[in-house]
């Protein structure tokens, strides 16, 4: 395949805090147009890799390509969800307004967005099912509505790549399903879609391609073919059987 | 003091004017460092400064206030990015790094201080009016820098709205749509350290860091919108200024810089408990009337129960059958009636049409919650 097919190319990156090694060695080809989940342990460097990919940090070693590309000239071709926890939630503003910020890339440098992209952020909010709750106070909001709220963010942005750190944390099982269905919805749109997931029962329902990591990546394919206990056993120890049955 | 002073005293003019304007800088500033949780940062700025004010004298060998000011100026930039350079590089933590830098910087300052003392020209130095301000010595020159300054940061402010806003609630996103966080938090930062630096004079280096916070943390508390927070905290941290200028000046050796600070400090405690969505009063109310509340449907609903079991919704109830019930009193019967859901005639009562379909809604509701 040529490197312009895939939506995302890793070559040996290496990342650490503190000269500690979280991520070491990674390879990694994400085709364009899939639904991938990356699954690990806690602390297997999935939320790292996912901001390595998105530059906020930088590498000790290695490239990440996007189409092609370094992320700083595609940077509006790609949209990140991250973690809910990341942000403090008691920040003085409303929901309409966070979901607004994701027009502020394609705004570029000091010109305010208006009505145009006002009605794009109301469009999202009402995708996600949060039209009622615009101008909500964002810490009066349920965690499963902030997600719901980062995801309508990154809706937003109209990327061709969507990165989310576990957007399916804390929700229930309706959230989850109205979030999944959007997903998939992306995908047949043509877009890729890269989500930490830590349920693993769920994965194959969910996803067609699968990343498992654990400091070093550990395989990537499509989910029919490499979801299975070898792999699982790799990425969790022996004990891979209790995380899977809680 | 009286009103009249105030347009007559030039001198007093000057300096209320000063402080009001350095309120209002300081608490626009402040809200950015309240909000980045870098509260400690203000502290750790203003002492770092120390060194700076005592070198530049030492070199130029003359008390000239703006050249101690740029002095205090690169001090405090130097323990700002000193405090992010070592936050970035080592494994510390941003308040052990803070923490550091503050106690290192004020300590070599304070020692520089000791040095000048001996110094032939000492006594003509005052250079410990850094320590705790000196409002009186502020002259009309002073005002204009602050008022300039002020207003660029307005500007800036106003020009950068979006990003800014961006940073203060996720940094992370805000670099990943292709800003330039690294720019914006010089920007911030640097007229941090300038609105600091400009209050040294005025409020000394010990209490400055109030001057930012203070303001910003008493409006957090009375609204949720970003912009009036930032406006609000402008006007408090200048209605501070005035406020303490007063009241210093109506009384004998009282300075002024600490009694602005104990002006802002009152308002951050009324805040913290008269704000209406926020403080602790209304929330208290809040949780007696819910709870007041819930016991008089409780009573309804119990009601509801006996009136159901008869043929006449209305029909009369002696109150001692209550008795039993747990919750039930006088003054909820009372308030019952008051909402015309029961009357009460003697030692009976009966509910009301609007009684009994209120209780049946409620029982109804609760019922569907609990399948
Ligand atoms: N800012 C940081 N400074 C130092 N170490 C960090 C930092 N962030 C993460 N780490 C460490 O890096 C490793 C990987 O962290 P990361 O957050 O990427 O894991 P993760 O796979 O996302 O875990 P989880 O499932 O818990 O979200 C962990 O050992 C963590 O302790
Ligand atoms: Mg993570």
């Amino acid at each position: 395949m040529k490197e312009k097919n895939y939506a995302i190319k890793i070559d040996d990156l290496t990342v650490a805090y503190n000269y500690k090694p979280v991520l070491w060695d990674i390879d990694l080809k994400i085709p364009e147009g899939v639904l991938m989940a990356i699954v690990g342990p806690n602390g297997a460097g999935k939320s790292t890799l996912i901001k390595s990919i998105l530059n906020i940090i930088k590498p000790i070693a290695g490239t990440v390509k996007v189409f092609g590309k370094p992320y700083k000239q595609q940077v509006d071709k790609v949209a990140y969800v991250p973690q809910k926890g990341s942000v403090d939630w008691d920040f003085p503003t409303i929901a309409l307004d966070v979901v607004m910020m994701g027009t502020y890339g394609s705004l570029g440098w000091i010109k305010r967005p208006g009505q145009k992209e006002k009605k794009q952020a109301l469009e999202a909010l009402e995708k996600v099912g949060m039209l009622a709750f615009k101008d909500r106070q964002i810490s009066q909001l349920s965690g499963g509505q902030q997600q719901r709220i980062f995801l309508a963010r990154a809706l937003v942005q109209n990327a061709s790549i969507y990165l989310m750190d576990e957007p399916f944390q804390g929700v229930d099982a309706t959230t989850e399903k109205a979030i999944i269905n959007i997903l998939k919805e992306l995908r047949h749109a043509g877009k890729t879609l890269i989500v930490v997931h830590h349920d693993l029962q769920t994965v194959p329902k969910y996803f067609d391609w699968v990343t498992f990591l654990n400091v070093k990546g550990i395989a990537s394919g499509p989910v029919r073919d490499i979801f299975n206990d070898d792999n699982l056993t790799k990425t969790y120890g022996i004990n891979y059987k209790v995380a899977v049955n809680k | 003091m009286e009103l009249t002073d105030f347009f007559t005293n030039y001198t007093l003019r000057t300096i209320t004017l000063g402080t009001a304007v350095l309120g209002a800088i300081c608490g626009m500033l402040g809200s950015f460092a309240v909000l980045r949780k870098q509260s400690l940062l203000g502290d750790a700025i203003s002492h770092a400064s120390l060194p700076g004010i005592a070198l530049a004298f030492i070199i130029t060998g003359v008390k000239n206030d703006n050249l101690i000011l740029i002095g205090a100026l690169i001090s405090g930039l130097v323990g700002t990015f000193w405090i992010k350079g070592i936050v970035k590089r080592t494994r510390l933590k941003n308040d052990t790094a803070l923490g550091l830098i503050l106690s290192l910087f004020f300590g070599l300052g304070m020692l520089l201080l000791t040095f000048i003392q001996k110094m032939p020209n000492a006594n003509q130095a005052g250079l410990d009016k850094y320590l705790f301000g000196q409002a009186a010595t502020l002259v009309e020159e002073d005002v204009w820098v602050m008022a300039t300054v002020t207003g660029i940061s307005l500007i800036v402010l106003l020009l950068f709205w979006k990003e800014l806003k961006l940073l203060l609630f996720d940094p992370d996103y805000t670099k990943t749509l292709g800003f330039n966080t690294r720019f914006l938090d010089i920007l911030i930062t640097s007229f941090i350290v300038l609105a600091i630096v400009l209050g040294l004079k005025t409020v000394g280096v010990v209490l400055m860091s109030a001057m930012l916070l203070a303001p910003a943390a008493a409006a957090r508390q009375w609204t949720n919108n970003l912009g009036i927070m930032i406006v609000l905290t402008s006007i408090l941290g200048a209605f501070s200024g005035v406020l303490g200028t007063a009241i210093s000046a109506s009384q004998d050796n009282l300075s002024t810089g600490p009694v602005i600070v104990l002006v802002a400090a009152a308002f951050v405690a009324i805040s913290f408990v008269f704000s209406p969505g926020r403080g602790l009063l209304f929330r208290e109310i809040r949780i007696r009337r819910n709870r007041r509340e819930l016991h008089l449907r409780k009573t309804l609903t119990f009601m509801y129960h006996i009136a159901r079991d008869h043929e006449e919704i209305s029909h009369p109830h002696a109150i001692k059958i209550l008795n039993n019930f747990h919750g039930f009193s006088r003054k909820s019967l009372t308030k019952l009636e008051e909402q015309q859901f029961i009357k009460l005639n003697g030692k009976e009562w009966a509910l009301t049409k609007k009684g009994y379909n209120e209780a049946e809604a409620m029982y109804n509701k609760m019922g569907t919650t609990h399948d």
